[in-house]
């Protein structure tokens, strides 16, 4: 029981450590990446290739002043973003990253809890997510601030079903609600995820849910909550230094939960693409390998001064984390966290992408698209899931 | 501490019962409520109904107090003004609502004996799989006629909507 609380501590150490760490450099991926679409170096000042830019801004928005409108609904005002936070960082709890492992000789699994109403869990929390931006936008007395929030309370609503609906339909082939077993029931390979499985492929329920995860977690083509040329910043007009930063890290939890419950319903969790006796342990190796084979390439002929050592040592880097990947004790743990983070990541560069890509809807188009094509389309896909599975069992 | 849960619970949910009806906003009055919604979707958890609690969050939390919520907004409604209470009201609101409250606590008691009460996380009936099987076998009917009769409102509110554009 003791082992058992020290290591749960731990674990949500851990995980928290690396979902905060990973919030601050989504932001730095994504100007980057979206620089990159466009043709701009992006941020680039701040160490090398921006690298402690995320650093600067979080010092940025600590020493901010705080500022209070003096109109507003004071207990709501202030608790808006508290729940915004709270409620995007409380469905990771569920996720599982890896199989089971021994810590310490203590048998444990890669997730801080499982529950058998995991994916249910999951969608609750993110029901209730609405919440924060709404009152925001309510408690902040401003007109723009007011709409940002009712559009997005009427387009998490909108969505919501459609979503529901595609998760439904993996649900039935894996015949399960507990997130780890869903995971295990995709075992042996791409055949096997629920994304390719028969007896009927999930592609179309895959790319609904993809779809209204933008819409979930108010992104481009979707951010219509806080389209600049209409509403100003929507729902946080109002709302300055860390108060601000909530809702921006709220939106970057909301996106990472998101993509690992696509991976985990679709893409078959921390699961190798094929089976490790066709060699898919090589995999990571070889891909960190090449990363540092080509950094030292160009180390050795810089184009700008500073690659001369920067280069170097990311190339360095990389090779030693490829040979960390040979190490057969660390492999039971590493390969999985590898394949469920090349998932996710793939994903969310996906999410950049489209970003850099897409320009926004319009307001009728985005509850026509919802109600007119989406909701049906994930009815007759669970319709025809459901009647296949029916008749091969 | 199933009962040191469930007392906090119980008295949250009580607590923002009362508030549902103290508050004079409209807005507070819906948080109020979504914070019943949420301490009766703990208790059954603690009960073991875990598919009852996701359900409640998800539908009543989740759903329709979001949907509450954005009527107030889209509305703007302000604070009521608090109108006088009248004398009856004053002299045998209490005393009604205690004797209310006495009645219900009997039944209660007289309906269920203590034998067929369920303990914390005693009760097996609560899973998906087993709400699943009880609608589709048991409570076919029931079940089927609530969905036509959701059925029957979706198309009513389409048909009143709809009205109103012309």
């Amino acid at each position: 029981m003791d082992s058992f609380i020290v290591i749960s501590l731990i674990k949500v150490a851990v995980v928290f450590a690396v979902l905060l760490t990973t919030l601050a450099y989504l932001q730095w991926v994504e100007r980057k990446v979206i620089a990159h679409i466009q043709v701009r170096p992006g941020p680039y000042r701040v160490g090398p290739h921006g690298l402690l830019q995320p650093l600067a801004d979080v010092v940025k928005l600590i020493t901010k002043e705080d500022l209070r409108p003096p109109f507003v609904h004071k207990a709501l005002y202030l608790a808006a973003p508290f729940m915004a936070m709270t409620l995007a960082l409380m469905s990771i709890c569920v996720i599982p990253f890896g199989p089971a492992i021994h810590l310490g000789g203590v048998p444990t699994w890669m997730q801080l809890t499982d529950l058998n109403i995991g994916v249910l869990f999951v969608l609750a929390v993110s029901s209730m997510g609405v919440y924060g931006v709404a009152f925001a936008g309510w408690a902040s007395n401003n007109k723009y601030a007011l709409l940002g929030g009712l559009r997005s309370s009427a387009q998490m609503i909108s969505y919501e079903l459609p979503m529901s609906i595609a998760i439904a339909a993996p649900l039935l082939l894996s015949n399960t609600l507990s997130l780890r077993t869903l995971v295990d029931t995709q075992a042996g390979g791409i055949w096997h995820w629920n994304v390719l499985r028969g007896p009927f492929p999930q592609i179309v329920s895959f790319v609904i849910f993809l779809i209204a995860a933008f819409a979930e977690t108010n992104r481009v083509p979707f951010d219509l909550p806080e389209a600049e040329n209409e509403l100003v910043a929507g729902f946080h007009t109002e709302y300055s230094s860390m108060k601000f930063a909530s809702f921006f890290m709220a939106e970057y939890a909301n996106m990472i939960t998101v993509s690992s419950m696509a991976v985990l319903l679709f893409l078959g969790g921390w699961m190798a693409p094929w089976p490790a006796r066709y060699g898919s342990s090589v995999v990571p190796v070889l891909v960190f390998a090449c990363a540092g084979a080509i950094a030292l390439y160009h180390g050795i002929r810089p184009a700008r001064r500073r690659d001369r050592y920067s280069l170097p040592v990311t190339g360095v880097v990389f090779l030693t984390v490829a040979a960390v990947f040979l190490l057969p004790m660390v492999q039971n743990w590493l390969l999985p966290l590898f394949w469920f983070g090349a998932k996710v990541g793939s994903i969310l560069f996906t999410f950049m992408w489209v970003r850099g890509t897409l320009p926004r809807f319009r307001y009728d188009q985005l509850m026509g698209f919802a109600w007119k094509w989406l909701f049906p389309a994930a009815m007759l896909n669970l319709l025809v899931t459901g009647f296949l599975v029916a008749w091969v069992s | 501490m199933d009962v040191i849960l469930f007392l906090v619970f119980a008295l949250f949910a009580v607590a923002c019962a009362i508030n549902v009806v103290v508050q004079r906003h409209p807005i507070t009055s819906a948080i109020s409520l979504i914070g019943v919604m949420a301490s009766l979707a703990v208790l059954y958890l603690l009960l073991g109904a875990e598919f009852i609690a996701a359900a409640q969050v998800i539908v009543y939390a989740g759903a329709i107090m979001v949907l509450f919520v954005f009527v107030i907004m889209l509305l703007n409604a302000g604070a009521e003004l608090r109108s006088g209470r009248s004398l009856m009201a004053q002299a045998l609101g209490v005393p009604l609502l205690a004797a209310l409250l006495g009645i219900v606590a009997f039944f209660v008691q007289r309906l269920f004996p203590r034998e067929t009460t369920t303990h914390f996380g005693g009760f097996t009936g609560g899973g998906a799989k087993e709400v699943g099987r009880a609608l589709f076998t048991t409570y076919l009917l029931p079940f089927e006629a609530t969905s036509i009769l959701i059925l029957i409102a979706i198309v009513g509110a389409i048909v009143l909507a709809h009205k109103e554009l012309d």
